[in-house]
């Protein structure tokens, strides 16, 4: 495009709009649906439930090791229906943007939302642009909606079904992707490998759907541990199904980076966020072929067994144990506020 | 590197280290970790549910925020109402309230805060907006006093004309010699923080030690550091000892860091300070010297220090002199929450209410 940077006239619905919608997004992300322009996409679905889900993007840096805006806003609710157990079937796409913006910025999240799109198999079917004034958004910000169809109909997905004896999983290492935008934003220097592992879960979650057969009624939740980490996910499942959950330190993936830049800055990595983990509790019958199944797949090589669910607690408010390294206990409660880096 | 702690964490070490402290372990005991970072380490390896039944851990006055007196956080939070002025600070003092509300909602109300992760971080503000004042509010150990030291140098190396700091830095000696005179303390060794140790050395508390007798251990921060310094304590006291034993030489050297301390003193001079809990103490908190006058706030914007009235009913000045515990506090849990703390203890990822808050007691 021959514009250097978004300007206010981007966004007066006129001749640039237009422009800027052919070239930048429609270059890219064109297909039989978006293509016609109208005010709405009209989807044929035949499937009698849907998964209906919405998240926004703000992240700042937008661009990070291991992915950008773009793709995290697609992968975002990929996953966000991929935990109810639906397969996406197509997106909407609406964005901010902010006066001054960079085409070449612009561009560059096209591109990658494009990439997660092909990976995830799914389409944007509608889409809107937006320009503010220089000062009223951080360059850009997205919202994507997503809807879906169930891989089982009849598989009822709940944190309240979670029961005694249930073995909780994890996809892989966790706190990647928080790690990554703690120490970019903090601006140190270290000299580390760590990067976002921002992707789509759905072949994960279509893997272990389909590939458990007649035992699908074993699986009891799935959850991606994003804002507030695997430590505020599992402390809502105990509260949803009122059982205490026991985590063995030991068995949870923390990659030796994070839990570097962690101990630098005085983190976590039970409550960094995660944009392509998933949390998967079943029932313990199940629980190798689960793993099996986990482990054939790209997204999910290195899951682990990291806890049981324990006894139901009724009257008492359930709590979730970490067994330490050493051996000691210690209770991981819910994240209470964003996560404040500290003084020495 | 991160190879310096690798191996600290393990489980075979820690075990015949805990054997260790059973077989050593003779009559009740109190220790005190003094330092933050100790406390959430403890917590954070269940290391208190390991220990012999009558070996207690408490916790000392080494989270900076939390012995930063209310005056002083209100003196922060006036300041930041200023229109011309830009804050500039570590992300640990937003939520900790004044008087009247927090450095977070006085953001909220629309003044300029911003967090750093390093003091130099702000000549970057500085440059970015010659039209407004830069300050940093620096608070801080002897840990944190050398990067801050070398912002200052290098304000003045490059002209830079907006920026000041507030300066509250404390230091640990004068504070723990304090501590140590109180008869009613009960406290049968120290466990010395492995970070302040890493600048000032094991020399400070040598004469601690002697003059009250007390065994002390400079100590690391994973569980097996901590196990191995409690270990090293029992066997002080079962041998009628009171040394001052290094357990971290891999990060502390017997005289410190020079080059560091050297720059504290290029900048900074010792002067009183006033602790939440411990009051005015000679000689342990850090002012600019008279040729670095400039970068002093406080004459900057003419301020001078509020008188300190700390929060009714809050027990955190008891809780940083091991007095008490949080769960003897009246507001812990109930008023005062991570979220909407009333003392600087629940605020601190270092503070012992945030540890006994977040890690709980099993």
């Amino acid at each position: 495009m021959k514009d250097k940077t978004i300007h206010i006239d981007h966004g007066s619905g006129g001749l640039a709009t237009k422009k800027l919608i052919e070239e930048v997004f429609l270059k890219r992300l064109s297909n039989k649906r978006l293509e016609r322009l109208e005010d709405s996409a009209i989807l044929d679905i035949s499937s009698n439930q849907l998964a209906f889900t919405t998240d926004s993007f703000v992240v700042d840096p937008i661009f990070f090791t291991g992915g950008d805006i773009g793709s995290l806003s697609i992968h975002g609710t990929v996953n966000d229906l991929a935990m109810q157990g639906a397969r996406p079937v197509a997106l909407s796409l609406g964005l901010i943007l902010e006066e001054g913006l960079l085409i070449d910025e612009l561009e560059r999240v096209a591109e990658s939302i494009k990439d997660a799109l092909l990976e995830a198999k799914v389409e944007v079917v509608t889409a809107d642009t937006k320009v503010v004034q220089r000062g009223k958004a951080d360059r850009i910000f997205i919202n994507t909606s997503g809807v879906g169809i169930p891989y089982e109909p009849r598989l009822f997905l709940s944190s309240e079904r979670v029961e005694e004896g249930d073995v909780i999983i994890v996809s892989g290492s966790i706190g990647d992707h928080g790690a990554t935008i703690l120490l970019e934003r903090s601006g140190f220097k270290m000299d580390v490998s760590i990067g976002s592992d921002s992707c789509p879960l759905n072949g994960l979650v279509e893997t272990v759907i389909k590939g458990v057969g007649e035992d699908f009624n074993k699986l009891k939740v799935f959850r991606d541990p994003t804002r507030g980490g695997l430590a505020t996910v599992l402390n809502e499942i105990a509260q949803a199904s009122n059982c205490n959950m026991i985590l063995y330190e030991d068995d949870i993936p923390v990659k030796e980076e994070v839990r570097g830049v962690c101990e630098i800055l005085g983190l976590d990595p039970l409550y960094l966020a995660n944009e392509g983990k998933m949390v998967l509790i079943c029932k313990e019958s199940i629980k190798e072929k689960v793993l099996g199944l986990m482990k054939s797949h790209l997204y999910g090589r290195d899951s682990r067994i990291i806890g049981k669910v324990e006894r139901n607690v009724k009257d008492e408010s359930p709590i979730v144990t970490l067994k330490t390294t050493i051996g000691g206990e210690r209770i991981v409660s819910i994240l209470s506020g964003q996560p404040l880096p500290r003084i020495c | 590197m991160f190879e310096i702690d690798s191996g600290f964490k393990d489980k075979e070490l820690s075990r015949a280290l805990l054997r260790g402290i059973e077989k050593e372990f003779k009559s009740p005991v109190r220790f005190m970790e003094v330092c933050g970072t100790h406390t959430m380490s403890i917590f954070r390896y269940g290391i208190r549910g390991l220990l012999p039944e009558g070996l207690f851990l408490v916790s000392g006055p080494g989270c900076p925020v939390c012995v930063t007196s209310q005056g002083d956080i209100d003196l922060i939070i006036e300041l930041s109402k200023e229109p011309e002025i830009i804050i500039s600070t570590f992300g640990d003092l937003l939520r900790v309230p004044g008087s009247r509300g927090s450095l977070m909602d006085e953001r909220a109300r629309g003044s300029q805060v911003n967090v750093v992760y390093s003091p130099s971080e702000s000549l970057e503000i500085c440059k970015k907006t010659p039209e407004k004042e830069v300050v940093f509010i620096a608070i801080g150990f002897e840990t944190t006093v050398p990067t801050v030291a070398a912002t200052i140098l290098e304000a003045r190396a490059k002209g830079i004309k907006n920026f000041s700091i507030l300066c509250l830095h404390k230091t640990m000696p004068e504070a723990l010699r304090t501590l140590l005179e109180d008869e009613e303390l009960g406290v049968n060794g120290l466990l010395a923080p492995g970070h302040v140790s890493a600048i000032i050395g094991a020399r400070p508390y040598r004469m601690l030690s002697r003059e009250f007798n007390m065994p002390i251990v400079i100590a690391g921060f994973e569980p097996a550091d901590i196990l191995q310094g409690i270990l090293l304590l029992l066997r002080q006291l079962n041998d009628g000892r009171a040394d001052v034993q290094n357990g971290y030489k891999r990060a502390v050297p017997e005289e410190g860091n020079l080059r560091a301390l050297s720059l504290i003193k290029e900048v900074f001079e010792p002067c009183e300070s006033t602790w939440r809990g411990l009051g005015k103490i000679e000689g342990s908190g850090l002012r600019l010297k008279e040729e670095y006058g400039e970068f002093d706030a406080m004459k900057r914007f003419g301020l001078s220090p509020n008188p300190s009235r700390e929060p009714k009913a809050c027990l955190c000045g008891e809780i940083i002199k091991a007095k008490a515990t949080p769960l003897e506090c009246p507001l812990f849990k109930r008023a005062c929450t991570p979220l909407s703390p009333v003392g600087p203890c629940m605020v601190s990822s270092e503070g012992t209410c945030s540890a006994f808050y977040k890690y709980g007691l099993l």
